[in-house]
């Protein structure tokens, strides 16, 4: 049976959700962050599937992929280092104790 | 590989050097040298600077990476520009870099300030979305280390979090939107996009869904209602230095680089897809913006909202989609650096010297500290726009920016609500001026004199705001090189 486009965008296309969804309600800011991550690496499904499906000649998409890797890699690690900063500051990393700047 | 086609991005490799030196300064030089880091910084940063208005760098368009890095003179400005505010923020941030606190990591907050710039430059200059990509990540993750600065204030921490997370979601929201675009063009490059979008239909959905997705994206970074909810708490909770810095350098170039995706790469779909995208975004930014500024009680927070309405300004250069409309937004950024820097300045001096923020603290300040009140009072009626001062002429060219060779009713309608929304807006700022000046109660703060850093860079932010608006010249310069080289799609 062949597998077509349609196949990998819409599971991409959910997994984005998800991670949108989990961003939106999840209390835990590295449970926020494994959301992002979600978005992120479906994004990547996207530009992978679009070059293999629709453009085939070319690499644009895997190497946009390559690099959204390495940027989500250097977004998480600055998120964590910030997290940790905040931890130990407060020792507690939920979002809605987070919340003293307001006005 | 052609190595020479390096030589095209001096700027970027000038920059680099700055910002090596420093960093080499700052680890390798002896301890009792180590004093002079924030003085040899923004020496350094102040001949680069100089030596980027020298005519050595202006040779035309120039091309690197197979099409990926322009450059040419209205690039090369709006970064002379950046640059401006940049060295303005350095010597206005030496006085707080230098405190007991943060003196053992200036250095850091230096390279960092200085690798931000850098990601803007690519921002700026990139004419493929990977490129672009990586100058946006490289200008905002490196200010979320900066926002979450200072170790000891909880407020720093909270502030950080809240922006890594939105700058993080709004980026990957931004990189769907890229997907789609891929999806549709094949390709990424600017102009190849351009090229298939051409005979495209305007009412693809994907296009459409596409071109939100790119315009959320962005208008986190430019802070534009309905994605502008980070900016008053992250400007609140930031250091001083780095909020003047987000306001103004950093929404600076965004404000720019949005110019040239919209321009360069859906221009061609301009009036049925994204103006009226657009049209929208400005008029919730600039009335939201200004209602809730109203109600502000922290100077930070206050102009926080006055920046995101300032935004919603600096867009309305762009809905013209002419040359006119491009130098007109350039011109406000520049006139906005200096007005938001002397606000800053005044509020940093006053923090630094006793820690207080709050609007009710500057009650009287005028019989306290005349200085520092007529300069704050230049500073709001200059973002107000009242006439001598460079404010009122930004915002009469962006207006003229905006409908220059339009007949469109819609468009009027546009600038008279943002008109309206002047008026408001003078309301709020001249709130502060009255506390300063026509309040009869006993100053809150008692007369202090201060650092030399901090009078030098209020001086030149008076300077530019007088400047800007009695010399004409600065416009016109600007209007020139925008009718000679900018966007082709904007001929």
């Amino acid at each position: 049976m062949e597998i077509k486009l349609l196949y990998y965008l819409i599971p991409s296309l959910i997994m984005f959700c998800c991670g949108v969804y989990g961003f939106l309600t999840r209390k835990n800011m590295i449970a926020i962050l494994i959301s992002l991550e979600l978005m992120l690496n479906s994004i990547d499904i996207n530009f992978v599937v679009f070059n293999r499906y629709l453009y085939p000649d070319g690499h644009e998409g895997m190497f946009f992929s390559l690099f959204a890797i390495a940027i989500a890699a250097a977004e998480t690690a600055l998120a964590i280092a910030i997290i940790i900063n905040l931890y130990r500051a407060t020792k507690n990393i939920d979002v809605r104790d987070t919340n003293k700047l307001k006005g | 590989m052609d190595y020479s086609q390096f030589l095209a991005m001096k700027q970027e490799i000038a920059l680099l050097g700055v910002f090596l030196l420093v960093f080499l300064y700052d680890l390798f030089m002896p301890k009792n040298s180590q004093r002079g880091l924030s003085g040899f910084t923004i020496a350094m940063f102040a001949i680069f600077t100089v030596s980027c208005f020298c005519p050595v760098f202006i040779s035309g368009q120039e091309v690197a990476f197979g099409g990926m890095y322009v450059t040419n003179p209205v690039m090369l400005t709006i970064k002379n520009i950046l640059n401006v505010g940049v060295l303005i923020v350095l010597i206005q941030a030496s006085r707080w870099a230098n405190s007991e606190m943060q003196i053992i990591r200036r250095g850091e907050f230096y390279s960092l300030m200085l690798v931000t710039l850098f990601g803007m430059y690519l921002m700026i200059s990139a004419r493929h979305f990977l490129l672009f990509v990586i100058g946006l990540e490289c200008a905002s993750l490196p200010l979320a280390a900066m926002v979450a600065f200072e170790k000891n204030h909880y407020e720093s921490h909270e502030a950080a979090i809240k922006y890594i997370l939105t700058a993080v979601f709004s980026s990957a929201i931004f990189m769907l939107g890229l997907s789609f675009v891929y999806g549709l063009a094949g390709s990424l490059y600017f102009d190849s996009v351009y090229f298939a979008l051409t005979g495209a239909d305007a009412t693809d959905p994907m296009l459409i869904v596409a071109l939100a997705f790119v315009m959320a994206g962005v208008g986190f970074k430019l802070s534009l209602v309905p994605f502008h909810l980070w900016t008053a708490d992250v400007y609140q909770g930031a250091p001083t230095s780095v909020t003047s810095y987000l306001s103004v350098i950093s929404k600076g170039s965004a404000a720019f680089a949005f110019m040239v995706i919209l321009t360069q790469v859906f221009g061609c779909v301009y009036s049925q897809v994204w103006e009226w995208m657009l049209y929208a975004l400005i008029i919730l930014t600039i009335t939201v913006g200004n209602l809730f500024a109203l109600r502000q009680h922290n100077m930070k927070r206050f102009l926080a909202f006055s920046s995101i309405s300032q935004a919603g300004y600096i867009m309305l250069g762009i809905i013209g989609c002419n040359a006119m409309g491009m130098a007109s937004l350039m011109f406000y950024i520049l006139v906005y650096i200096f007005s938001n820097l002397a606000a800053f300045g005044v509020i940093q001096a006053i923090e630094n010297q006793t820690g207080k923020v709050d609007m009710t603290d500057y009650r009287g300040l005028y019989k306290s500290n005349p200085h520092l009140s007529v300069v704050m009072m230049l500073a709001m009626f200059s973002l107000a726009g009242i006439p001598p001062f460079a404010g009122f002429f930004s915002k009469f060219f962006i207006f003229t920016g905006a409908l220059s060779g339009t007949e469109s009713t819609a468009l009027y309608v546009l600038v008279l609500i943002a008109l309206i929304n002047t008026i408001i807006s003078l309301f709020y700022y001249l709130l502060v001026v009255k506390a300063m000046f026509l309040s009869s109660e006993e100053p809150v703060i008692a007369p202090f004199r201060s650092a030399c850093s901090e009078r030098v860079g209020m001086w030149i932010t008076v300077a530019g705001i007088l400047a800007l608006g009695l010399v004409s010249c600065f416009y016109n310069q600007i209007l020139i090189l925008c009718q000679t080289w900018g966007l082709p799609s904007l001929a």
